[in-house]
């Protein structure tokens, strides 16, 4: 699933497709780490899976309003259209 | 067990390839949904309830309802109904359908079937998780509350208007206000997440 995440954002050029993608990631790091947890029977794993979880939380909110800004300033989704950014 | 494990990880992931080649964002988002409650019934199978719950509120309920809204409020237009009549299409259900209908019937079986000898292999309950979170890693816990305020304060300043741009200073303003809203929901949840794992 890691893998198909980071193929997502390599491949779709759409801003959504890109968070979407970073969300499977993310989930897939967690999906690991619980399933370490649950193989040694240690609660850490479910703990840095609500950490994770925490973080996704935040990043996607933060990136959302960044899409929602971007979208106000070049009327586009594409990825591309951001890269003429100057500081 | 091994089946039910096998099954629910094969949804998971047909829910992601499928997900991430659609062209329309809306149906990706519901293949995604439909993703994430399966990885949802792995982690249930897997001895891990807890983690289970907070994947269906937190990734299915919270931050897909925040894509939701972003990708509502980027098709708000004179052809947003037509649109969304296409979208609404009835065939566009039965794929999704499908995979929770799967899902749906090996937690009927899990539940049914584990009712009365709970012990699953390596279960770790609520209880350790909180005890593990509040003793060992609470300054992780702090972290995790400073982000989040950091993330509140992100999405807020983001999605603010700019004050020159007085035109569309209303539309800005409620944006920011629901982007707010949302992302305080993530904080209370979260919050309340953490509490409800306190022993």
């Amino acid at each position: 699933m890691f893998a198909l995440g980071l193929i997502g954002v390599l491949v779709r050029r759409n801003i959504i497709f890109i968070l979407i993608s970073l969300e499977v990631m993310l989930n897939a790091a967690g999906l690991a780490f619980v399933v370490a947890g649950a193989r040694w029977g240690q609660a850490d794993g479910q703990v840095m899976f609500i950490f994770i979880l925490v973080m996704a939380a935040a990043e996607v909110s933060v990136g959302l309003a960044l899409v929602l800004r971007l979208y106000h300033q070049f009327k586009s989704l594409d990825a591309d259209a951001a890269s003429e950014m100057r500081g | 067990m091994e089946a039910v494990f096998y099954l629910a990880a094969a949804v998971a992931v047909v829910g992601t390839v499928v997900a991430l080649t659609r062209l329309n964002a809306v149906h990706a988002l519901l293949y995604l949904i439909v993703s994430l409650l399966g990885v949802a019934v792995v982690f249930y199978v897997m001895g891990a309830p807890f983690v289970a719950a907070l994947e269906v509120i937190v990734y299915a309920g919270a931050i897909m309802v925040l894509f939701i809204f972003v990708v509502m409020m980027l098709n708000l237009g004179e052809r947003a109904t037509e649109i969304e009549r296409t979208w609404l299409r009835p065939g566009m259900f039965i794929g999704p359908g499908v995979l929770a209908v799967i899902l749906i019937g090996e937690l009927v079986y899990l539940l049914a079937g584990t009712c009365g000898q709970n012990s699953a292999a390596g279960m770790v309950g609520p209880r350790d998780v909180g005890i593990a979170l509040f003793g060992p890693y609470l300054i992780g816990v702090e972290l995790a509350s400073m982000l989040l305020l950091g993330g509140l304060v992100g999405a807020y300043h983001l999605g603010w208007g700019r004050p020159e741009a007085a035109g569309t200073e209303s539309r800005h303003d409620i944006r920011a206000d629901e982007s707010r809203a949302v992302a305080g929901g993530d904080l209370v949840r979260a919050g309340a997440d953490r509490g409800a794992g306190a022993p």
